[in-house]
């Protein structure tokens, strides 16, 4: 609950602000809001059911694709495409999920790197279908594909904020949902809730299916809004830069992963404008808040706040 | 000995990791309402017994009837829900949660809210009630806001026992729930266990033999997996076997 004032007004900076900042901070703020999101569905996993994914970045890739190859190959109309992408995200959430919920810790981890490392190799080989290593690029603009009347970074920014604050809202509902406390329950003592009578791999099974559905509505929103998507949004990489937000921010609450989203974002757009080893100032970052803040810096502000 | 009422039946109940035979065929009667303490040195089975009962193993031979129905091969969280609770010898709480929150979890355990996704657990007033009372029944309800983990080790203890009771179990497996605590908070802990809803059935494992027979009207003795002997505590405590096997080397 001691949340609530600062997301308040950040939700208020984030509605009034765009108009007045130059469209370059306006597309920064919309990929930080996409990946925000992006990162609060793996936090669901990770965070809450502590269940450590390293394959998430697939279902926001396969979203992302399922809009490019419907919107450009087969010219499929603007909710179809929507639709679909999050669809076919979420059914693909729903069969790994099958598969990987019935281990834990490092096999999981294992088992769920794989995953991604063959969505991974689909998209870069599967060529008729994806391009391959070139992409696909053309994805139509969202204003002339969803038929909207206003164009422009700032109109894209607000529908993404949409999309943003509704799943935000969502999520924050389910956390705090009795089955949000089953998931706390499973990261905290999974034995003990086997004996209290949860049957607790069917829990891990439909939280793996949330967290897969809200990252292929983080997928759609990309597709619209980089019009182009390659085989890098879901690589290896693309996956563990998530998990860094995440653990960066701050696992098990929602605000965190939002706040390590936006700075890794931020970074590496700034950084990488002055210098080609981004990577490694990022990495310093990392290890610097990994020892300043083990459990990420939004649990640090609220230490700090509880003893004082 | 009467079956046909008895709450939970073990019949030649075995359990062996390789060539250990941790369980060997086990035969013991639970009827509602006993408290039945199950004693035996390090390494007798005990726990690995609660193990094989609760489902958290699977007996390689033998039967367990609750209630009448077979649960041999049912998984630990199917027979939770048809009446059986455990603690457990390590603490198994959920420390990163508040304790209102633990005693919450533990309620809609066997509720069919368990999945309830639109609104907030603290929105579901009977089950804010039924936890609020059985923190207010363990004495725990100074400390409904703190965090499992710093709780003291007695209060944690408490927590354990009152997270098996939330599901209304029939049949209650104990595991050694003194293990650790002063001798202040074991007489608060021996006076909670006698306050337990007497229609249930209590399987205690207790080291300290006062308080096992001062809990239990009947004791089964294990000895490397198997029943030395079993029947009314006056029976046993007689039993020579038993007196240099297990209290004899107590006393020393």
């Amino acid at each position: 609950m001691k949340a609530v004032p600062f997301v308040a007004v950040i939700l208020v900076m984030l509605i009034a602000g765009p108009p007045f900042l130059a469209s370059y901070w306006v597309g920064l703020l919309t990929q930080m809001l996409i990946f925000a999101l992006l990162a609060m569905s793996l936090d669901v996993l990770l965070g809450y059911t502590g269940l450590p994914s390293l394959g998430h970045a697939g279902f926001f890739g396969v979203a992302a694709y399922a809009v490019a190859v419907l919107s450009t190959t087969y010219h499929a109309g603007f909710w179809t495409c929507v639709m679909s992408g999050i669809l076919i995200g979420t059914l693909l959430s729903t069969l790994l999920g099958l598969l990987v919920s019935h281990v834990r810790d490092v096999y999981f981890l294992m088992i769920t790197l794989a995953s991604g490392m063959v969505l991974w190799g689909l998209s870069y080989r599967w060529i008729p279908v994806t391009g391959g290593d070139n992409g696909i690029s053309g994805i139509p603009r969202l204003d002339a594909h969803a038929g909207l009347p206003f164009a422009g970074p700032v109109a894209f920014y607000y529908v993404t904020l949409l999309v943003f604050v509704v799943s935000a809202s969502l999520l924050a509902l389910l956390v705090s949902s009795p089955f949000g406390f089953t998931l706390r329950g499973i990261r905290e003592n999974e034995l003990r809730m086997k004996s209290l009578g949860f049957n607790t791999w069917l829990h891990c099974w439909v939280s793996y299916i949330i967290a897969g559905a809200f990252a292929s509505v983080s997928g759609v929103v990309w597709a619209y809004y980089n019009g182009f998507v390659s085989p890098t949004y879901l690589d290896l990489t693309a996956s563990s830069e998530l998990f860094l937000m995440v653990t960066l921010g701050g696992p098990g609450t929602l605000v965190g992963p939002v706040i390590g989203a936006g700075a890794i974002v931020l970074l590496k757009n700034v950084i990488s404008a002055y210098t080609q080893r981004w990577p490694l100032i990022l990495g310093t970052f990392y290890i610097i808040t990994m020892f300043g803040a083990p459990q990420g810096l939004w649990n640090l502000g609220r230490r700090r706040r509880a003893s004082s | 000995m009467e079956t046909s009422s008895a709450c939970l039946v073990l019949e030649g109940v075995s359990r062996h990791f390789g060539g250990l035979k941790a369980v060997d065929n086990v035969n013991l009667t639970l009827q509602p309402g006993e408290r039945h303490a199950l004693i035996g040195p390090n390494g007798a089975g005990k726990t690995t017994l609660f193990n094989v009962i609760s489902g958290e193993l699977r007996a390689d031979a033998g039967t367990i009837t609750l209630n009448g129905a077979d649960v041999t091969r049912l998984a630990a969280h199917q027979r939770a829900a048809r009446g059986i609770a455990r603690t457990f010898q390590i603490t198994k709480l959920f420390p990163n949660l508040t304790v209102i929150e633990n005693m919450l979890v533990a309620c809609e355990a066997l509720d069919r809210r368990r999945f309830t996704m639109h609104r907030p657990l603290s929105s579901c007033a009977d089950l804010v009630e039924r936890a609020t009372n059985l923190l207010d029944e363990y004495r725990l309800s100074p400390f409904r806001r703190e965090l499992a983990r710093n709780l003291s080790y007695g209060d944690q203890r408490k927590l354990e026992v009152a997270l098996s009771m939330a599901g209304r179990p029939r049949v209650l497996l104990l595991d050694e729930p003194m293990a650790g605590l002063s001798s202040g908070e074991r007489d608060v802990m021996q006076a909670l266990l006698r306050q337990l809803d007497p229609s249930i059935a209590v399987l205690l494992i207790e080291h300290d033999i006062d308080v096992a027979f001062g809990f239990a009207e009947r004791i089964t003795v294990l000895y490397q997996g198997r029943v030395l002997t079993e029947g009314p505590k006056e029976m046993v405590s007689a039993n020579r076997s038993v007196q240099e096997s297990y209290l004899g080397l107590l006393v020393e």
